[in-house]
């Protein structure tokens, strides 16, 4: 099946095409049927469009601003370039019928893209790191300026705060937005630290075998056994809690069970024929690792990954609830929560909506991680 | 009433029918739209005889014979109104469910392809089997092991005192068989469905079982509806066949009549792709292409594209045609024509 | 059977061993003493001296390992300095409440998500399996201090305050302050009164992951063979799902009772510390901030051990359920 010709993708009416593309990026692919595409390139132009009328004023102070605000406007104007002309390039691609050669990564984006939820799942967190960026333009204050403590303390939602204010007087919403960077950045910096090392350990562990294998998987175990916060929080608090000890110390306590699952994949594929051809050749045993191994063994780890970041979103708001992870006034979600923990009744706003906002990313990343999996195992796709 | 006068109508010495199918229509709602994988059967099995339901896979056999214990999932499938499934004259077709676990296991039982899978892999033989005879006959633990242990013995498992308590994986594919046969015999029932139950096992495990098959009809006289894609099992143990392709019966007769005096051209095509010690030597032909997908029959003759004797009017809708003897039919126009013979074109 | 079992046991010897290794090594790794805490103002750096010394403090770190290590093999886990009693004794009193709890949320966690993720096989495609799915995937999400903060919120303040709701559930402790003055019934009811909210805040997130497990296994299972086999037998589909297909199902869910133990754990740190629940994962917190030193290794190595211990039980089970299994 795989290698057969196979006409790619739905059959595309023309509507519009590029004349429509010009004015609504997204708008061609959307009305096409390609929804998830359509939609992604339509809500980016849309909001980063409305960013740049809206908060003419911010973006231009931003562009000669502080890094993170450099930043934000940068990524309004790349991000209006990239949706116009991604949407014109594709609308000017002959339409329907395309007879392609497919790899399995085809059609794992296929299978991925005719799944619903996963596709809205990726639109949301792609809509968060877009947000996490341009927060500065968004957020409707400073998350650190307090206001009038006499008056402006624990106000309710409002117009002027729209999740209300906190005990500091300070607008939960910005604080939300300014929160949304840490927790996104830390995840992900975490995830990819582990992966990289569980990745290589694991391959050298199960490719090379004998003692390298059984020293790096009896600690892997020991790790694992850990009820992971205990580790974390010994770790932190015998420390000075810092942003980058948490991320470093989350990093490097998620790699044992990536390490697992590649090992697993590349003791099955040792024994294939083509690893045995690339011996029989004489290859050296790294480049077999990175060439031939490892990238056969990825699947696996890119869902672990997925569902990794939103394990440790929610580890590190943990942490951070506890007072063992981003210190105040910095604003991050597990330190909002905290804040309202005494004070639920009365300002029930301050807990509830950071625990929402981690709720929902965690949701996406779960969302996205099961398409994934389901796209990437050639079992379930057929 | 109908069904009695038919039984008569086909002779004094005839037995009345057992179990009568008509029309039956079983279809799947699928993403691939409606198949259509059972369209308008119609047979019937009488007391004590053999009858097989011969096709290549995808034919609709085994939804067929899923039908008759209303053991499909619906949805995805669904028997339409106007299928008639009447066992001694009652109408299993929209029974209720009570009903039918009632006559499933007791009356009419089943078993399956895959003796490696068709036992819960969790529970020892004994007690799958015993189950069966607590549920319907009301036997207590102690009587339904005890009975157990006999039907081992009868279905030819050698220390069956030992052997009731162990569990699948423990047993040869060959010995599962032999239990999952025990467990459908457990009840007495009138009527045997087996369904593909020598497949998936060794050549010389297959005549083992299609013995002990026969022996057991013969001894206790019940009616088997036999399930197979293999006309070699056929010729040795059915009475009479049905020959089905594509979700529809093409050619009804004795074992007899069928191999010696094929009708349909599928029919002759099954025969001449089966090796024969009759004629040495004698070059097997492969039915060209292969079933077409349920989800789209083609009108007319669905056989018209393998045909070697396709024609204009094939195109047309086929009915089932008599020749002459009152069960005796094929679906194909020339059929009355076609001389006896294996006369090939 | 029972060889098995020892078997497993003397071959978890050496991980627990290297947990305690682990453990002692990252809590020495760790800048900063005891004795800087227990310093009063004015305390002269001789009596300092002295304290390090009778904490044995001075030594060296390997020698000190080695002390430890001995040490614990004896049932000895040292003197913990905030409570002035031995790390065991302390243990032991916080022990058996982090026990009561983890085994009712493990009980209800596995119960629903077992009902529910067979419901939701049993129904695939109608509208309660995808209703269920959404709101399952929900729980699945959530982080388990702010579920407790939304039930302690729903359950306890509003309840009480604002709907004035017959029932309501306490929101912290394990007992109400008159406890001591209670008959006995009323003293089991006041206790199971303070589990609620714990349990639930506990039980609700890894039910859904059960439950979305359950599902697939579930749905694997009723596929196959023997199942159509049970059904033509003419079992009611009561038997066909609760006896036949629900004990295969079961067998892979056994898996994640060695794979939860950890989140579970992990999530009564913070329900003990958000209900003020006398149990381990506070000590731990408050040894931290205390650098009591004795008592952080000490717990990690319980909480890890435990882990261990549960791992090995799912393996025991998993050779119990599934008769595939041979012990050897």
């Amino acid at each position: 099946m795989v290698g057969d010709p196979v006409t790619a993708g739905p059959r595309r009416r023309v509507v519009g095409g590029r004349g429509l593309s010009a004015v609504l990026p997204g708008a061609p692919q959307l009305l096409a049927g390609r929804w998830g595409v359509g939609a992604a390139a339509l809500l980016a132009w849309v909001g980063f469009l409305w960013l740049l009328v809206a908060r003419w004023d911010r973006v231009w102070a931003g562009a000669g601003g502080p890094w993170d605000e450099r930043l934000a406007v940068a990524t309004v104007v790349l991000g209006l370039a990239g949706a116009w002309v991604w949407s014109w390039r594709d609308a000017g691609q002959p339409l329907a019928g395309r007879a392609v050669a497919v790899s399995q990564w085809d059609l794992a984006v296929r299978a991925f893209s005719r799944n619903r939820t996963a596709v809205a799942g990726l639109i949301v967190i792609g809509g968060l790191y877009a947000l996490a960026l341009v927060t500065p333009l968004v957020a409707p204050y400073d998350p650190l300026a307090q206001g009038d403590l006499m008056t402006e303390r624990y106000v309710g939602l409002s117009a002027a705060h729209p999740l209300g204010t906190d005990q500091f007087a300070r607008d939960v919403l910005s604080r939300l937005l300014y929160g949304a960077r840490i927790s996104l950045s830390i995840g992900f910096v975490a995830v990819a630290i582990s992966v990289t090392i569980g990745t290589l350990l694991g391959a050298v562990a199960g490719y090379l075998g004998g003692l390298a294998d059984t020293v790096i998987m009896r600690f892997v175990d020991m790790v694992i056994s850990f009820p992971r916060l205990i580790l974390l929080i010994t770790i932190i608090a015998l420390f000075q809690p810092s942003i980058f000890l948490i991320t470093a110390v989350l990093g490097l306590t998620l790699w044992p069970s990536t390490a697992r699952i590649v090992r697993g994949e590349v003791l099955s594929l040792r024994e294939r024929e083509f690893v045995q051809a690339a011996v029989a050749l004489g290859y050296s045993k790294t480049r077999i690792i990175f060439k031939h191994l490892i990238p056969n063994a990825l699947a696996p780890v890119i869902v672990a990954a997925t569902l990794g970041i939103g394990n440790t979103i929610v580890l590190e708001a943990g942490l951070s609830f506890l007072g063992l992870g981003v210190q105040p006034p910095t604003p991050s979600w597990g330190t909002m929560v905290d804040a309202g923990r005494g004070v639920l009744l009365d300002a029930w706003w301050l807990s509830t909506f950071p625990g929402l906002a981690i709720v929902f990313t965690v949701l996406s990343f779960n969302l996205v991680g099961d398409g994934l999996r389901d796209a990437l195992d050639p079992r379930l796709r057929s | 009433m109908s069904g009695g006068e038919t039984a008569t109508a086909g002779g004094p010495e005839r037995p009345p029918a057992l179990l009568e199918v008509t029309g039956l229509r079983t279809w799947f709602d699928t993403d691939q739209g409606t198949a259509r994988a059972v369209d308008g059967v119609t047979f019937d099995v009488r007391a004590g005889e053999t009858v097989g339901i011969v096709g290549e896979s995808g034919c609709g056999k085994t939804v067929t014979s899923l039908s008759v214990l209303g053991l499909l999932p619906t949805p995805p499938a669904r028997v339409l109104d106007g299928s008639s499934i009447r066992f001694r004259g009652e109408e299993l077709v929209g029974a209720t469910a009570r009903r039918l676990r009632a006559i499933r296991g007791n009356e009419i039982s089943m078993i399956f392809q895959e003796p490696m899978s068709s036992l819960n892999p969790v529970y020892p033989i004994g007690d799958q089997i015993g189950e069966t005879l607590r549920l319907h006959r009301g036997m207590s633990r102690r009587e339904a092991r005890t009975e157990a242990v006999r039907l081992l013995d009868e279905v030819g498992i050698a220390g069956a005192e030992r052997r009731v308590d162990e569990y699948p994986h423990e047993l040869s594919g060959g010995m599962r068989q032999r239990v999952m046969i025990a467990m459908a015999l457990s009840c007495a029932p009138d009527l045997l469905i087996a369904d593909e139950p020598t497949t998936a096992l060794d050549v010389t495990i297959q005549a083992q079982i299609l013995e002990l098959l026969a022996a057991l009809r013969a001894s206790r006289g019940m009616a088997v509806l036999l399930i197979t894609h293999d006309l070699g099992v056929v010729a040795e143990v059915c009475d009479r066949v049905v020959v089905m392709y594509a979700g529809q019966v093409v050619e009804r007769g004795t074992v007899e009549e069928i191999f010696a005096d094929p009708r349909h051209p599928y029919t002759r095509g099954l025969l001449d792709s089966l090796p024969s010690v009759d004629e040495p030597g004698r070059r097997l032909v492969p039915i060209p292409g292969t079933v077409p997908a349920p989800t789209d029959w083609p009108d007319g003759c669905r056989f018209r594209a393998r045909c070697p004797l396709a024609e204009e009017r094939c195109g047309e809708p086929q009915d089932l045609v008599g020749l002459g003897r009152e069960d005796r039919a094929a679906r194909c126009w020339k059929a009355p024509a076609v001389g006896a013979g294996r006369e090939r074109p | 059977m029972t060889r098995y079992v020892v078997r497993r046991l003397l071959g978890a010897v050496p991980l627990v061993l290297g947990i305690a290794t682990i453990i002692f090594f990252v809590v020495n790794a760790a800048p900063g003493d005891p004795t800087l805490y227990m310093m009063a103002p004015g305390m002269s750096s001789e009596v300092v001296e002295q304290l390090r010394v009778n904490y044995g403090l001075d030594q060296p770190v390997h020698v000190r390992y080695v002390k430890w290590v001995g040490a614990m093999l004896t049932g000895d886990f040292g003197y913990s300095f905030s409570y002035n009693r031995p790390v065991l004794d302390v243990l032991m009193d916080f022990l058996p409440n982090t026990l009561v709890l983890s085994a009712c949320a493990l009980g209800l966690a596995f119960l629903v998500g077992i009902v529910l993720g067979t419901i939701q096989a049993v129904k695939q495609y109608s509208g309660l399996d995808s209703a269920l799915s959404v709101v399952l995937l929900f729980f699945y999400s959530m982080p388990s201090f702010w579920l407790a903060l939304m039930l302690i919120l729903t359950f306890s303040l509003m309840a009480r305050n604002v709907w004035d709701w017959p029932i309501y559930f306490p929101a912290s402790g394990i007992t109400s302050t008159g406890h001591d003055f209670m008959g006995p019934w009323e003293q089991v009811a006041d206790r199971a009164r303070h589990l609620v909210l714990p349990t639930l805040s506990l039980a609700l997130v890894l039910a859904a992951g059960i439950a979305r497990y359950m599902r697939g296994s579930m749905l694997e299972v009723i596929r196959q063979d023997f199942v159509r086999t049970a059904r033509a037998k003419g079992l009611p589909e009561r038997t066909v799902v609760f006896k036949h297909a629900l004990r295969n199902a079961l067998i892979p869910v056994i898996t994640l009772v060695g794979l939860y133990i950890p989140v579970l754990f992990s999530g009564t740190v913070f329900v003990e510390y958000i209900f003020a629940w006398p149990g381990m994962g506070r000590a731990i917190v408050e040894a931290i901030t205390r650098r009591d030193y004795p008592l952080v290794m000490a717990a990690s190595f319980f909480f890890a051990t435990m882990v261990v211990l549960a791992n090995l039980l799912a393996d025991v089970l998993y050779a119990v359920v599934d008769p595939r299994i041979r012990y050897e």
